[in-house]
């Protein structure tokens, strides 16, 4: 028998049974359906998280005290690490220094009580200089950033995020009023652009200070950490050794510090929303393996309920490969047409949701598309070899009588 | 040419063997008219599909053209059930949504010839039987002499040795009977070797050669008594 034939008669029997074709194609469709959906969900946060790191700037280098043990986005348990040393402004003035770093804004983070006329409230302080504008790629509302100064001049003035504002000072102009905060008092010199949560912070609830006056502020000699940005992609890893060494040479020979650049937090989150993704695949393929099942049930009831044309075939010439190759194939319509339904479904799924869910981008990567057909396709087939082979083996006398 | 050694066929049925063929001789030469007769359960349809190669005999040899087929395996068989036998059977077995030409088709498209040659060649074979008008009804759209009438179109088109006839006038009325009994005996008349298995005493009396069987043993054969 010519493949073309047996392609032929095999679509001919699709045809013929609509209903059980619909059933087939609907559980086939949902399965692949699903992975599409899930592994767009799974792929949706993990663009928009990459994409978050990357508003962050790809040059960007954080130098925090103590050492990691474990390298990524590590570094939780060293911010009140007793046993590290802190870094200070001179450390961060001498990496300054390298001619690899373009900018260095070292931060200090605190919280304290601010006031203005009868209204008070906590805020955080974060204390940087005026690079921090440029690394975390703010813009500016009113007025201007903080004054390019030395970072270890303490100046009495501030710029706040807009929620700051809007609590303090309503709709009325801030520019030029003095803000109490703790036992200082400084100049409102601007308004950030209201942006929400980018990287670490809330902009919108800071208030900003220089970071000697911060520094003041909270008594501290030390610094949080010190955001630095290489000069080029290419000039990360030097970047990366001037500042060990560099710190190095400053901390009596101890590599006391962390270095984490944005490729290796970048690795670790991809990494992580992979195993997600591909979690969330296998999940959905379970779904794939329960419509083979079905498949293989359908397939069970259309070799009793064909038994006498098997029966005719077989008195025809047919033999057991031919009688295999139909029941194979229709198998393997089946579930193909029921795949390419279901990426229909599938991608027509992760657009409604990104009509939704807007500043997500949901689309399904390729290799979850193509995964999911081969699953459907590969279950659709090995759950059919069983009522294929039966349907080969029926005993042509019985077969014809119909028994 | 046919001939059946000593072909014995048992059937477990509960604790009891039946014998379905009873150590039965026969031989077929080309171009024979044989017609078998008996009651039900005397062995006739198994003596058919043993001929037919869908049933293998417990014991005893087959000679088909020379060669022995009593062992060969399903596929060999299949093979040659292509090659040699042409069925016609009660209930027509036509498949419902081909149409005639299609149905008539259908074993040279087992057989792997090309979509041209099988069609002119179903074609030509549906102008014999008469259908040449018929070509594009699917079954359901013809009358049981014409469904018939496929069905033996498509038993000829492979150009067998032998045409096996179960009780090929069953379902139809007396005027299709006599047409489809006329037609296979103009088959035969050109050569092909042609065995009917019938209830019917008037079917069975105007073949050549009758056979009767009874309780799997051949009881009596006008052909064999001739020579």
């Amino acid at each position: 028998m010519r493949p073309v034939d047996t392609a032929r008669l095999a679509f001919q029997s699709i045809h013929r049974y609509p209903l059980r074709t619909t059933m087939l194609l609907l559980a086939v469709s949902i399965g692949v359906a699903a992975v599409v959906l899930l592994t767009g969900v799974g792929e949706g946060a993990r663009r928009y998280v990459t994409g978050e790191f990357a508003a962050l700037g790809t040059h960007l280098i954080v130098v925090l005290p103590g050492k990691a043990e474990t390298a990524g986005a590590g570094g939780t348990g060293t911010i009140i690490g007793a046993t590290a040393r802190d870094l200070t402004l001179e450390d961060a003035m001498a990496i300054e220094r390298s001619a690899h770093i373009a900018q260095v804004a070292p931060i200090i983070v605190g919280s304290g009580n601010a006031s203005w006329r009868a209204r008070e409230r906590e805020i955080t302080v974060l204390g940087t200089t005026t690079e921090m504008l440029d690394v975390q790629h703010w813009t500016m509302q009113l007025g201007r950033f903080l004054p390019d100064i030395d970072m270890d001049i303490a100046t009495p003035v501030c710029v706040m995020g807009s929620v700051v504002r809007d609590e303090f000072f309503d709709n009325t102009n801030p520019l030029g009023q003095w803000l109490r905060i703790g036992d200082t008092r400084c100049r409102v010199i601007g308004v950030l652009t209201q942006g929400g949560i980018t990287g670490p912070f809330d902009t919108d609830e800071l208030v900003i200070l220089p970071i000697a006056s911060a520094q003041q502020l909270f008594n501290a000699p030390g610094v949080f950490r010190i955001l630095t940005e290489a000069v080029s992609q290419d000039s990360m890893d030097a970047a990366r050794r001037d500042i060990i060494e560099i710190i190095k040479a400053r901390h009596q020979g101890e590599e006391d510090i962390t270095v984490v650049t944005q490729d290796a937090v970048l690795a670790t989150f991809e990494s992580i929303f992979d195993m997600i993704t591909m979690g969330l695949a296998g999940i959905a393929s379970i779904s794939l393996v329960v419509a083979g099942v079905l498949i293989m049930n359908v397939m069970l009831v259309a070799v009793s309920q064909r038994t006498k044309e098997i029966g005719l075939l077989k008195a025809l010439g047919a033999k057991e490969r031919h009688i295999v190759a139909l029941f194979l194939a229709e198998a393997v319509f089946l579930s193909l047409f029921g795949a390419l339904l279901g990426l229909i479904l599938g991608n027509a799924g992760t657009r409604l949701l990104g009509t939704v869910f807007p500043i997500l981008d949901f689309s399904a990567p390729t290799w979850a598309m193509v995964a999911a057909v081969g699953v459907a396709v590969t279950s659709g087939l090995l759950f059919s070899i069983l009522p294929a082979r039966r349907a080969a083996r029926l005993d042509a006398v019985l077969a014809l009588a119909g028994r | 040419m046919m001939r059946l050694e000593n072909i014995c066929r048992d059937f477990q049925v509960g604790d009891q063997v039946v014998h379905a063929l009873d150590h039965v001789d026969l031989e077929i030469k080309p171009g024979e008219y044989i017609s078998i007769m008996g009651p039900s359960g005397s062995g006739k349809s198994t003596l058919l599909n043993i001929l037919g190669l869908l049933d293998r005999p417990n014991l005893g040899t087959y000679w088909l053209n020379g060669a022995d087929v009593s062992s060969l395996d399903d596929n060999a068989l299949a093979e040659q059930r292509q090659q040699h036998i042409g069925f016609i059977f009660q209930a027509f077995h036509l498949i419902p949504r081909l149409s005639a030409l299609e149905n008539v088709e259908l074993p040279l498209l087992l057989a792997g010839a090309p979509v041209a040659a099988r069609r002119d060649r179903a074609r030509e074979v549906l102008d014999s039987v008469g259908l040449a008008t018929r070509l594009d009804h699917r079954p359901d759209q013809l009358s049981g002499g014409e469904r018939q009438r496929v069905a033996i179109g498509r038993a000829i088109v492979m150009n067998p040795g032998l045409l096996l006839a179960d009780e090929p006038t069953g379902n139809l009325d007396s005027r299709s009977s006599e047409d489809v009994i006329e037609l296979i005996e103009q088959l035969n008349r050109n050569g092909i070797s042609l065995m009917v298995v019938t209830h019917d005493p008037d079917i069975g009396r105007r073949a050549q050669r009758h056979i009767s069987l009874r309780d799997g043993k051949i009881v009596t054969d006008d052909g064999r008594l001739s020579r």
